[in-house]
């Protein structure tokens, strides 16, 4: 039973929360990591969310919007079920990052931060995720795709699409 | 997967247990895993914390996230007696382009990182360690928690550890994309659950750092290769580098090479040699054009510079830092008005907003720089780039905006002509960003 009645969480993530919050000297520390997972379960950071936190924490609100607006990870708008984040910074650049965003532009027939009309892929242009020795690199949701080619990225898109893909949680 | 990669030049101290299954708790205590923690101990309440800071500062070990502060003087400003717990905080938000050194490290050897941590935490007198972990990295998070609770449930953490009476806690963070939070006092501000903006120093950490205790905060690197130290003696590791640069260190080699990946070398190795012999020199048998030798925040290095020892000394009196260890070479082809453009555009995206500067600084000298990149420059850019990095250095509270101003200013004096080329319409012929009228780049929120 969750400390939260009615919370909009799996009973799962709830009782992960419940837990989270009691572990450091402050329970505040618990809130990036709380936005973070919240984030990997229902989508996106809903206003239901924001509020399920705060009260979790016992903050207000605010406090956690102004949190949530510095992460460039958490999104207060759903993405595809399948986000595609392709490097495009220096290491990437260099080896052929900006040909495979504009592949994947093309394949998914979207931009920057846009989600195809089937819900399955999202895209985002992203700063270093740390594969630079692996590059041009891409993360589908936060598994890693190193040394890629936009032939390789079409085996990619081809095994999500058919469900066969790795989803990191 | 990162693939692992070898060179007859490598020493292999951090690196030993990669590629061996090491993140097997069992497989890391078969390799003297967990050994130095005990051997610490050993050596009794009264003489535990001092021999570790004095072991750490014979080896000479300086900080790897980049500033090359000296680990064991670090953890010596730590006050003996406090009345707040004190804290030892693990670096591993690994976000500077061109590394990617600790990713190796969380996946080959995460027991390392936490044995670590506790070396540090008997060292300060500590209770309780963070590994905050990059939120890109969730698969390695996964991989620290399962390490943690191996190491809970053999009882090497938790309540009196190895028999010692002391209890030490680990807890395992996640960030949530932010490049500034890889500073240490944003970093304490992101564990408090706050947005990532800097402290102003003093006082610094070591005084009052995470919930105003004493804290150490060090880089994955510098935590994972302390266990090493106190197992093979601080003067044997100081010996494998060069003079005040104790060690071996990872440098990950990326960019226009024929074998990029991550070596660990030791310090003072030759740049030279590193992309040459080591990384197996230019890919496809191009010229070298620059080299950017330590993350992107490192002034470049033209060709006829490069012969020059990696370690923190000898990098600085050639105008450089040695940085993160993170080497990217650039071949011929690149248009280091492209590339400096991408860089600042980085760091104006990175820049928290916090000092004016910063936040101001970055995105002038990105506007500047696109427009030189679409062929619409006009002479005075150049020097108005000059003027803006140098207005940032030195004035904000945290090193970002100077990350940013350093290798604008490289770019700028050193490959001057090509700018000047740009503005006098001759752009190159296939560019890698797209050259878009200035209005929309401007509007557009990265």
């Amino acid at each position: 039973m969750s400390e939260v009645a009615n919370t909009i969480f799996s009973p799962e993530l709830a009782a992960r929360f419940d837990k989270l919050v009691t572990i450091y000297p402050l329970k505040r520390s618990a809130l990036v990591p709380m936005l973070l997972y919240a984030q990997d379960e229902v989508g996106y950071i809903s206003d239901a969310v924001v509020t399920e936190i705060a009260q979790r924490i016992g903050i207000y609100e605010l406090d956690v919007r102004n949190v949530l607006s510095y992460y460039s990870m958490l999104r207060t708008r759903p993405a595809g079920k399948y986000n595609v984040q392709v490097c495009t910074n220096i290491s990437c650049m260099l080896r052929g990052g900006y040909e495979l965003l504009d592949h994947c532009k093309k394949q998914l027939g979207i931009g920057h931060k846009e989600v195809t009309p089937d819900g399955l892929f999202s895209l985002e242009e992203v700063e270093c995720i740390g594969a630079c020795c692996w590059a041009p690199a891409a993360q589908v949701n936060y598994d890693f795709h190193d040394n890629l080619t936009p032939g390789k990225m079409d085996e990619v898109f081809a095994m999500y699409r058919e469900g066969r893909g790795k989803d990191v949680k | 997967m990162p693939q692992l990669v070898s060179h007859p030049d490598e020493v292999r101290v951090l690196s030993r247990r990669f590629g061996q299954g090491a993140a097997d708790i069992d497989k890391y205590i078969e390799l003297d895993g967990y050994k130095a923690v005990q051997m610490a101990i050993e050596k009794g309440p009264a003489q535990m914390a001092s021999w570790i800071i004095d072991t750490m500062k014979a080896s000479g070990l300086r900080g790897r996230g980049g500033a090359g502060f000296p680990t064991g003087l670090k953890w010596s400003f730590v006050p003996k007696q406090s009345d707040k717990p004190k804290y030892v905080l693990v670096n591993g938000d690994e976000s500077e382009p061109g590394t990617c050194k600790d990713h190796v490290i969380f996946l080959h050897d995460p027991h390392a990182v936490i044995e670590g941590t506790m070396i540090a935490g008997l060292a300060i007198g500590s209770k309780m360690g963070f590994i905050y972990l990059r939120g890109e990295y969730r698969y390695l998070l996964k991989m620290m928690e399962k390490a943690v609770a191996d190491a809970y449930a053999k009882g090497f953490l938790g309540k009196n550890i190895f028999g010692s009476g002391i209890d030490f806690d680990i807890i395992t963070q996640t960030g949530a994309g932010a490049y500034e939070v890889g500073e240490e006092s944003a970093l304490m501000e992101s564990l408090e659950g706050k947005r990532g903006v800097p402290r102003i120093k003093p006082p610094f950490p070591a005084v009052v750092g995470l919930y105003g205790g004493p804290t150490v905060i060090n880089n994955a690197e510098t935590i994972a290769a302390a266990p090493h130290i106190l197992l093979m003696g601080g003067e044997a590791y100081a010996k494998l580098g060069s003079e005040r640069n104790g060690g071996t260190r990872l440098f990950g080699i990326s960019g226009h090479v024929e074998r990029p990946g991550v070596y660990e070398l030791p310090m003072g190795y030759n740049l030279k040699k590193a992309i040459y012999d080591v990384a197996g020199g230019i890919k496809d048998g191009k010229k070298l054009k620059a080299v950017v030798p330590g993350g992107s925040s490192c002034p470049v290095l033209t060709p006829d510079e490069i012969d020059v020892g990696l370690d923190f000394d000898q990098m600085g009196k050639a105008g450089t830092m040695l940085g993160s260890g993170g080497i990217v070479v650039l071949d011929e082809t690149v248009s280091i008005v492209e590339f400096a453009l991408r860089t600042i555009a980085f760091y104006q995206h990175e820049s928290c907003g916090w000092c004016i500067p910063c936040r101001e600084g970055t995105d002038w000298i990105k506007k500047t720089l696109t427009r030189v990149h679409a062929g619409g420059g006009n002479k005075k850019d150049i020097d108005n780039v000059q003027y803006l990095a140098e207005n940032m250095l030195g004035r904000t509270f945290c090193p970002l905006g100077d990350a940013a101003a350093m290798p604008t200013l490289g770019f700028v004096k050193k490959f001057r002509k090509e700018f000047e080329e740009y503005i006098e319409g001759k752009r190159v012929e296939h560019p890698l960003i797209a050259i878009k009228p200035m209005g929309e780049l401007i509007g557009a929120a990265h």
